[in-house]
């Protein structure tokens, strides 16, 4: 073993001089302390370390000494109901050492080591094992049952195996003996380097919704399971709030939810809300699903720049138990943003905005590593991935959005407009669009009936027709058009208001099932069909406006609750009722 | 064994490069003799084995290749801190100015503080009662809250800071813990006086600490006075249990000295030139207010900074949106209308408030009336819009009474006395009786059961 020492420093990078012992992206130890690095460039001359943790103290001379391995992380029973930092320490554990200040050179597991996990074994000797496989299962929390697999590189026959029992994360509770005669100790956890996709048997079409409660989602852009959505917005245009709500309501088995560059009390807030709230599913509270990583924005930059993967990783591997997963990161511009930084320190030629060259390539690698698929140990698991875009001066055109935009297929673009007039989510419905809603057609027919879509693409033509009509209402007024344009404007109203705009605060309203939200359209398309044979008769629109009806409708989501679906009956009654008296 | 070492091998506007220095480590401070018997600080900032790039805080005016003589202190830049530093007036470094001597430190933390862990951190809920209409009903400021002013060169930032740090009622037991950190950066001198004067006459001078960073101070010194005004107010709020509300003016000073320093480094820079770290840069600042478990303080920034151009897509407005919980935004054409204090209510916001109104803080009907006043006004805009194409007198009968609406909304809700303090009710009723000039099917934001008890149109 060499004995390399630190020869520069400057921010969050060192370098070590005249040493040929590292391999590229190798995890590194820096200093006294011990501080966590990881490769990034290597010369005959300088080799480059990424830290990540505060630099302030360090020395040149001080020790710099490699594990061997690249940045890892740590996967077995734990992870769910935990916060984590960028490199998967747990911040409790941190506060536990180091109080309420974040202080450097902590080492703590990333799992709880003595923690005891009620372990049910499902092999026997003999068996053969393959990569992925499920070895035990273990309560990992109330509602998640976590399945211990054997790592996807090792395969071979069961030699020994424990009794059903308690067991601790690292004790052992099987020996396989793999093609080579070599043994392995298998315990309840495995490691797995974050920059490297997990393997999977084959990848499946995204042809389930991901169902979210959240209208403007569902309905007119909605995401597949395994599909890839991002939300761009400036800021106070509410990407957060989307975000949580996905994290709260979307119906995947587990939610990874990372706070990449953000802020800190907005982690507290998340911390707080998960824990009160109560899964209506499956009467736990949220965070019996969730896992945090938090890395604010004041946290070390390199760390923020790993979090993106170490979250991932941690998505793949409860995909490969068989689980639907929902990945937020939040948000990805302040993970490029320290790309560019690290970047910047290694003099790299900049492109465009100063991000550096492979900003593309790495946003590709990161949302490729979202899917559906057939996972090694059978079955099918999935990781959706749904990334904010934070724009520089709330423009799109900037590179980070508009490299987003390649690899995602959903694109829910934020409005200031909107966000100013608190028409929330503030998703603007001309801007926005889903690739995925033909691959999901089928479902949509299959389970809601062919009305849903139907209903859903009137909806969209209705608000296309509105917003060039505002053109013309935008030079003019509205009193100049005609009574059968007016009533597109009016029933679009209602669609906005009524439809569209969603109360996150509102107890019915924050959640909305797919058979009220289909309902909803109906009773709206109802009143724009009967209300428009009235215009054909040539009664004015004014007429129509007096009798509330529109106004009624608008409020229909929150006078109508989730469990009573019947009231919409009456409103079509009242409807048909009211116009009919018009008619004669 | 102290060794100093004589002379610089280079000079490039604040920075001196070293060569030959063993020992040194990254962010430690240098203590720097001139020959002429002054000496001045520095911070090392690169290291490459015995090469050292050092930022000098007063500058390098007057130093030559040889008329140093420079030793390492090895420590970072660390602050003195007592209680007796409340009412305080300090240099932009944090060295007193006042002539009632040096500060004699029970405790030193280094100024560039560490993180509040995630997990430590209390989710602020106790909302300030500023005694100003727009902020109270409609962007709540919350103790532990970083809540800036954008503001432009030549608008009343200042009075309206000035009025917030008078007015701003923290519950009873909780007066006496009541404190301010005041950090001028780049400002002009009369404008720190001006805030000295007022917080003078409104009697909160005794608990105000001000560090001056003056507009002619050198710029290095500037990129240190925020980090020593957020280590002080840490200090006071989560060692001694004070609640801090730090203002911070003028952030734009301080990024452009950020700016400058990096090029003089030699650094790549990111957009309009300032640096690529500019968000963590600002971050490392802002994220230091909040409040922490089991600690009774609290610390809430205020941070000033005016947008060039009044451009609020500018990196300094932009970044800072990102990093604070909301943002009070000032408008010129509000201003020139003699509006004050001229919030422009639309862009304006606080994240936190919707978790420290309503019931139990303020009144059940904020969060919903805030809804319905940032709705209607927002039509309000879009009427008027339309009257400046089509005119006033074309106007449907609801847009003319959106219009009037806007008129009364800025006229008695927006516009306020520099020494009138409402309070919370009377800002929250004042807020009805205006909504009630529009029909009650325009208020679409509201259930019925609040309009029957607050609508009186």
């Amino acid at each position: 073993m060499d004995n390399n020492v630190i020869y520069g420093i400057n921010g969050p990078v060192v370098t070590v001089k005249n040493t040929d012992s590292f391999e590229m992206m190798e995890m590194v130890h820096v200093g006294e302390e011990n501080l966590v690095g990881e490769v990034i460039r290597i010369t005959d001359e300088l080799t480059t370390i990424q830290v990540y943790e505060e630099t302030t103290g360090l020395k040149p001379g001080d020790p710099v000494t490699g594990t061997g391995a690249p940045m890892n992380v740590l996967l077995g029973p734990g992870i769910i109901d935990n916060i984590f930092d960028g490199i998967e320490r747990p911040l409790k554990a941190i506060e536990a050492q180091k109080g309420a200040f974040i202080s450097r050179g902590a080492s703590v597991s990333s799992l709880d080591p003595d923690r005891r996990w009620t372990v049910s074994m499902k092999i026997k000797v003999g068996d053969r094992l393959e990569g992925g496989q499920v070895y035990a299962t273990l309560p990992e929390t109330p509602i998640i049952e976590h399945r211990v697999m054997l790592h996807p590189d090792l395969s071979g026959v069961v030699k020994e195996v424990r009794k059903d029992g308690e067991y601790r994360v690292f004790d052992t509770v099987a020996v396989i003996e793999d093609d080579l005669g070599e043994k392995h100790n298998l315990t309840l956890c495995q490691q797995w380097p974050i920059r490297t996709a997990r393997p999977v048997r084959q990848q499946l079409a995204p042809t389930i919704p991901l169902i979210t409660g959240q209208r403007i989602m569902d309905t007119l852009f909605p995401i597949a399971k395994g599909g890839a959505a991002a939300i761009p917005g400036g800021f106070g245009t509410g990407k957060t709030m989307n975000q949580h709500q996905l994290a709260k309501w979307c119906d995947a088995d587990i939610i990874v939810y990372v706070g990449c560059g953000e802020r800190g009390n907005e982690m507290s807030q998340v911390l707080d809300e998960f824990s009160e709230l109560i899964d209506p599913k499956s009467n736990r509270p949220m965070t019996d699903r969730t896992v945090l990583i938090a890395n604010t924005s004041n946290m070390p930059v390199a760390a923020r720049e790993a979090s993106i993967y170490t979250g991932i990783t941690l998505a793949e591997y409860y995909r490969d138990m068989g689980y639907h997963v929902a990945m937020m990161a939040d948000s990805t511009s302040r993970w490029a943003e320290a790309l560019r930084e690290i970047s910047g320190r290694l003099e790299e030629m900049p492109a465009e905005e100063g991000f550096p060259a492979y900003l593309p390539s790495r946003l590709a690698e990161f949302y490729e590593r979202g899917g559906r698929a057939d996972v090694l140990g059978g079955g099918e698991g999935s990781v959706t991935l749904i990334g904010a875009v934070s724009p520089q001066g709330s423009d799109f055109s900037e590179p980070v959005t508009q490299n987003t935009k390649r690899f995602t297929r959903v694109f829910w673009a934020l409005d200031k407009a909107l966000a100013y007039a608190r028409h929330y989510p503030a998703i603007n419905w001309i801007n926005s669009y889903s690739e995925y809603f033909n691959d999901l057609d089928p479902w949509y027919r299959e389970n809601l009936g062919e009305e849903f879509i139907e209903y859903r693409n009137r909806i969209s033509a209705l608000l296309q027709e509105e917003s060039s009509l505002m053109e013309i209402v935008k030079l003019i007024g509205a009193d100049v058009l005609p009574d059968d344009q007016k009533l597109v404007i009016e029933t679009a109203r209602a669609v906005r208001v009524g439809f569209l705009q969603q109360n996150a605060f509102h107890p019915e309203d924050t959640y909305v099932p797919l058979e009220k939200q289909k309902l909803m359209m109906k009773v709206i398309l109802h009143l724009h069909n009967r209300a428009r044979e009235v215009v054909a008769r040539e009664i004015p629109i004014s007429k129509i406006i007096a009798l509330g009806l529109f106004d009624k409708l608008a409020k229909m989501k929150y006078d109508i609750p989730n469990n009573r679906l019947d009231m919409f009956d009456d409103y079509l009654a009242e409807i048909d009722e009211k116009l009919d008296a018009l008619l004669q | 064994m102290i060794i100093d070492y004589v002379g610089v091998k280079e000079i490039n506007g604040s920075l001196i490069v070293m060569d030959g220095v063993k020992g040194v480590s990254n962010e430690e401070i240098v203590d720097i003799k001139l020959e002429n018997g002054t000496s001045r600080q520095g911070r090392v900032v690169q290291i490459e084995g015995e090469r050292i790039v050092v930022q000098v805080f007063e500058g390098t005016r007057r130093i030559s290749l040889k008329n140093t003589r420079t030793r390492l202190t090895g420590h970072p830049m660390e602050m003195p801190l007592s209680p007796e530093i409340v009412g305080r007036v300090l240099d932009g470094a944090g060295r007193p100015i006042d002539g009632l001597g040096e500060i004699f430190p029970v405790k030193k933390m280094n100024i560039n503080g560490t993180p509040i862990n995630p997990v430590s951190r209390v989710y602020p809920r106790n909302y300030i009662n500023t005694g100003i209409s727009t902020i109270d009903t409609l962007m709540t400021l919350i103790r532990g809250q970083k809540l800036p002013i954008f503001s432009g060169s030549g608008m009343s930032h200042n009075d309206l800071a000035v009025q917030i740090v008078r007015q701003a009622k923290i519950s009873g037991a909780d007066y006496n813990n009541f404190g301010v950190v005041f950090a001028a950066m780049g400002v002009q001198k009369d404008v720190a006086e001006y805030f000295r004067k007022s917080f003078e006459e409104s009697g909160v001078l005794s608990r105000v600490v001000m560090l001056l960073n003056l507009s002619n101070d050198p710029i290095i010194e500037r990129t240190l006075t925020p980090r020593c005004a957020l280590t002080i107010a840490e200090y006071l709020a989560f060692e001694l249990d004070m609640h801090i509300l730090v203002i911070m003016t003028d952030m734009t000073a301080y990024a452009e000295a950020l700016r400058e320093f990096s090029s003089s480094k030699g650094e790549i820079p990111g957009r309009k030139g300032y640096p690529g770290y500019l968000y963590s840069d600002l971050a490392s600042l802002y994220e230091r207010a909040g409040m922490i478990k089991g600690r009774n303080g609290s610390v809430t920034q205020i941070p000033i900074l005016t947008m060039p151009n009044d451009d609020i897509t500018h990196p300094i407005p932009d970044l800072t949106g990102y990093i604070t919980e909301g943002q009070i935004v000032l408008d010129r054409a509000l201003q020139g209308q003699g509006v004050y204090p001229p919030v422009s209510v639309l862009p304006s916001l606080s994240r936190l408030m919707k978790d420290g109104i309503g019931e139990g803080y303020t009144r059940a009907d904020h969060q919903p009336l805030a809804n319905q006043l940032f709705a209607s006004y927002a039509k309000v805009i879009d009427a008027r819009a339309l009257a400046s194409v089509i005119g006033e007198e074309e106007l449907s009968p609801i847009d003319k009474k959106y219009i009037e609406f806007g008129r009364l909304f800025e006229a008695r809700f927006v516009n306020q006395g520099f020494t009138e303090n409402r309070s919370i009710e009377q800002s929250l009723d004042l807020g009805w009786e205006l909504l009630s000039t529009l029909p009650r099917a325009e208020l679409d934001r509201v259930d019925d059961a609040v309009l029957d008890a607050y609508y009186k149109g």
